[in-house]
């Protein structure tokens, strides 16, 4: 059998804050703001999380639901744009966690928002050729926008983790396809602590064009349509965009309705795609289409023609949280609280 | 093995120093503790010398010969030696001496303990008492001295039905003790409500649950019970001196509530003097928190597993009790320099036991017990002490 | 501390190594290379193999700690507890993911995975164990819509993705 999803495994952390009490901090229509957006909440992290601990509690899950030994994993890959460490790999530290080590390949990847997904295309390509028995991809991201800046209305924590096997494929990869150019619509430069964006310009030219494009061209080679697909998830910075593109690629709601997770968990960058694949996969059942468009600024889209196997059906998701729990939940905290947790507050030199 | 005798006695005011280095109260107490003994240097053997954590307080370690040294012995080349306990250290200290003595490889020797807290900040002080823990399996994961102590307490509530209030009792004592001793640090008296209400440090245990960092030395002589007669007409006898230990974590103890380390120290040392609990008038316990006070009466023998609480609270334990605890002040209101609280425990008793303790002198004081607890209680050390006829 | 002094401790902080003596079958962590069940301990030399820990457990006992650990200070008020793990050895960590008034002893928890504490900004990073409820506590439902409700198209006001 061909390289395709053998488990999976989302981690979302626990609080929340919601628009409306950060433009209460910033003197700005935060409610307005969070409807513009489509972002009704986003998740923060405690201060003892970050992308590491985030991306070990994903893969812990999906190994335990796939029941899966840790030391037959070949390849272990971590998207991120926020690695605690700027060198020292994020990797290396989830392999040990999980007890991967030492047999196997591992690194950080970062292409912005889509680094996940090119850790899953890097291991469709390992697994296939036979060279690992198990490759893992995680998406995982604890980003924050500066202070008062519209991306601090979206800006959130969370994770995915996807084992990429030959045997007891639960989600088949039909056909996965890229579209990069050179798009400079958002960016992060060596030692600064906050990105910076295009503004408008991160729309048409940089999400909309490469995530259409991206789309168009795999359902053409597929021989697709969009009525084809039961679900269709894309990037979400924030819960407007995958909408409009959705609307504009002619998806209806119906069939992104597990795949928007960003309204009520926010952005999770490199999560966000695969949280979204994560809530469709806790929802569907055996033989269902799904297509999947990542997209990460600088610019790339990765899509994903998928479709669920018989396997599903005998998947025992049942240990750690389905997706939808992580939507539901939260622990609602004060700016005041998220500056803490988030480190904005200057706390002197010790 | 020979009997031996504490000659003489000295101890410094407790408190926070700022104007005082660790030598200087070393030497006070040392040398009170000499003049108290009529003890010529010449006669002196050596020197053992109870601390904690000189080394990451003050950057200084070897400090027995240091003290040796101001002392004016440098030349003489006596034997210092640095015992270390957490802050069981200054019993510690006590111990080798005694042994030292009753072997009769010497004489005379001194025996001090000392330490200073506040020359670092009190963050720093708090994460280097915490090392008296066990610092991989314990306080890396968040776990401090009181958090520890607290553990212990939820537990004891829970087993035993101990309450908040029962707890706040051995600290109203300890203050009430302490405003009598004037070289207690706390010298102010606190209410129930005072205790109880006061800011959590590590819940159950508020701020007045905890001792407080301080800097202090006291020191004794010691010598053969065959000559005491030569340097004192009240020599106080070591009817024992006993040491035991646990585990370093409190996780790895096979009941959560006891002391084991205690208990064993405790019933060797009765064993060696041949007394029991009721036989004891006055005692000095680590109440470096008010659980610990609790546990140390109960794996001692003065009161059933369980039963300290509620006989703490009817005040069996303070004056005109069964048995009078921590006339002090304790750990709690006389002040807390780790290394120095075995060799302090030893000095009140002595004064006690020789009637000279003053307004805060237990009736009909015979026979004594100290007993000083390293960490949550890895360390025990039991001292008794009788007044020689 | 020392990079070497955390990192040879890892397979025990990370993941919950303990060792198992062959001789009575006590299960201890962090591991032991003698038995102290064993009234002989030379009867364990060389008898601990390693054991690997479920991470399953119940708090035995619980603190609130609000003068914080070194390291801990952002974290303040936060829980540490022992922990009576299904397999034997009690151990002492962090409970997250609570409410600390949530904390009680019997309740059931599961080791996860978080950061210890830094060596400053510029310094290592320590991971390990903490615990959570193993049943995760009902939380009350945060502000904004109710998930998993499609949401209509609102006004156009496009801002920046990543």
């Amino acid at each position: 059998m061909e390289a395709g999803i053998v488990s999976y495994g989302a981690y979302v952390p626990r609080y929340r804050i919601t628009p409306t009490e950060i433009g209460r901090v910033w003197g700005a229509d935060g409610e307005g703001m969070g409807q513009g957006l489509n972002v009704h909440r986003k998740s923060v992290p405690a201060p003892d999380e970050d992308t590491i601990t985030i991306s070990t509690e994903a893969l812990r899950t999906a190994l335990v639901r796939g029941a899966i030994d840790p030391q037959q994993i070949g390849a272990l890959y971590v998207g991120s744009e926020s690695h605690p460490y700027a060198v020292k790999p994020t990797a290396t530290v989830v392999a040990q966690a999980v007890g991967a080590t030492p047999n196997l390949t591992a690194a950080d990847f970062e292409f912005a928002c889509k680094a996940g997904t090119a850790a899953i295309q890097t291991c469709l390509g390992l697994v296939g050729a036979g060279m690992i028995r198990y490759g893992v991809a995680i998406g995982t991201d604890t980003s924050q926008g500066a202070p008062g800046d519209a991306l601090e209305y979206s800006a959130s924590a969370g994770g995915a983790a996807f084992v990429v096997g030959r045997e007891r494929v639960i989600c088949r990869v039909l056909r996965t396809l890229s579209y990069t150019t050179d798009t400079p619509d958002f960016w992060r430069r060596e030692g600064q602590k906050y990105p910076s964006h295009g503004g408008r310009f991160t729309g048409e030219p940089a999400y909309f064009r490469h995530v259409t494009e991206c789309a168009r061209r795999t359902m053409e080679a597929s021989g697709t349509s969009p009525k084809d697909y039961r679900h269709v998830v894309f990037h979400q910075p924030n819960g407007k965009f995958p909408q409009r593109v959705g609307k504009q690629l002619g998806f209806s709601d119906d069939q992104m309705r597990y795949g928007l997770v960003t309204p009520y968990i926010g952005n999770t960058y490199s999560g966000a795609a695969l949280i979204g694949l994560a809530n469709v996969l806790d929802h569907a059942g055996p033989g269902e289409r799904i297509l999947m468009v990542g997209y990460g600024s600088g610019a790339g889209s990765d899509a994903f023609d998928l479709e669920t196997t018989d396997e599903l059906g005998r998947y025992d998701a049942s240990f750690g949280r389905p997706v939808q729990e992580y939507l539901d939940q939260g622990v609602e905290i004060s700016y005041a609280v998220y500056a803490k947790f988030r480190g904005k507050i200057h706390m002197g030199e010790a | 093995m020979r009997d031996v005798a504490v000659l003489g006695v000295g101890q410094t005011r407790f408190g926070e120093l700022w104007d005082r280095s660790f030598r200087e109260i070393g030497i006070e107490a040392g040398l009170q503790a000499l003049v108290d003994a009529k003890l010529s240097s010449a006669q002196l053997g050596g020197l053992y010398l109870g601390n904690m954590a000189s080394g990451s307080l003050l950057d200084q370690e070897q400090i027995a010969p240091l003290i040796l040294d101001y002392a004016g012995l440098a030349r003489r080349h006596l034997p210092a030696v640095r015992v270390e306990g957490g802050g069981a250290s200054g019993a510690l200290a006590l111990h080798a001496g005694y042994l030292a003595v009753a072997s009769g490889l010497y004489d005379y020797v001194v025996v001090g303990g000392a330490e200073k807290l506040t020359d670092v900040p009190d963050a720093t002080a708090n994460q280097i008492t915490s090392a008296t823990a066990d610092h991989e399996w314990e306080v890396v994961f968040g776990a401090t001295l009181p958090a520890l102590w607290a553990l212990i307490a939820r537990r004891h509530m829970h087993l035993y039905g101990t309450t908040r209030e029962q707890l706040a009792s051995v600290a109203v004592q300890a203050h009430a003790m302490g405003a009598k001793n004037p070289n207690a640090h706390y010298r102010n008296k606190l209410t129930l409500e005072q205790v109880v209400g006061a800011g959590p440090v590590a819940e159950p245990l508020g701020v007045f649950d905890c001792a407080p960092l301080s800097d202090g030395a006291a020191a004794v002589v010691l010598g053969p019970l065959e000559t005491a007669r030569q340097h004192t007409d009240t020599p106080i006898r070591i009817a024992a001196s006993q040491v035991a230990c646990d585990t370093m974590a409190v996780q790895h103890r096979t009941d959560l509530t006891s002391l084991a380390s205690t208990q064993e120290a405790g019933r060797r040392a009765f064993a060696q003097a041949r007394r029991a609990p009721a036989d004891v008038q006055v005692a000095e316990i680590h109440d470096a928190y008010t659980i610990s006070a609790l546990l140390s009466l109960e794996d001692l023998g003065f009161v059933e597993k369980g039963q300290a609480g509620p006989a703490f609270a009817a005040g069996e334990f303070g004056p005109g009790g069964r048995v009078t605890v921590n006339p002090s002040g304790g750990l709690k209101a006389q002040g807390r320099p780790f290394g120095a609280v075995g060799v302090a425990q030893v000095v009140e008793l002595v004064r006690q036991l020789r009637g000279e303790a003053k307004d805060r002198q237990v009736a009909g004081a015979k026979f004594a017990l100290a007993q000083d607890v390293g960490g949550t209680g890895a360390t025990s050390v039991v001292t008794l002490l009788e007044r020689a006829n | 501390m020392s990079v070497a002094r955390f990192w040879r401790e890892t397979p025990r902080r990370y993941n919950l190594g303990g060792s198992k003596c062959t001789t009575c079958g006590t299960v201890y962590f962090p591991p032991r290379s003698v038995c102290p069940e064993c009234t002989s301990h030379r009867q364990s030399i060389e008898k601990m193999v390693p054991f690997q820990l479920s991470g399953d457990g119940e708090v035995l006992s619980y603190t609130v700690v609000h003068d914080a650990a070194e390291g801990f200070e952002m974290q303040v008020p936060y829980v540490v507890a022992l922990v009576q793990t299904v397999e034997g050895p009690v151990l002492t960590g962090q409970v997250v993911n609570i409410e600390p008034d949530g904390v009680r002893i019997g309740l059931k928890v599961r080791a996860t995975f978080r950061k210890l504490r830094e060596e400053g900004k510029a310094g290592v990073i320590h991971y390990g164990y903490k615990f959570a409820p193993a049943e995760d506590p009902p939380v009350r439902p945060p502000a904004g819509r109710p998930a998993g409700v499609p949401v209509s198209e609102a006004p156009a006001r496009d801002r920046a993705p990543a």
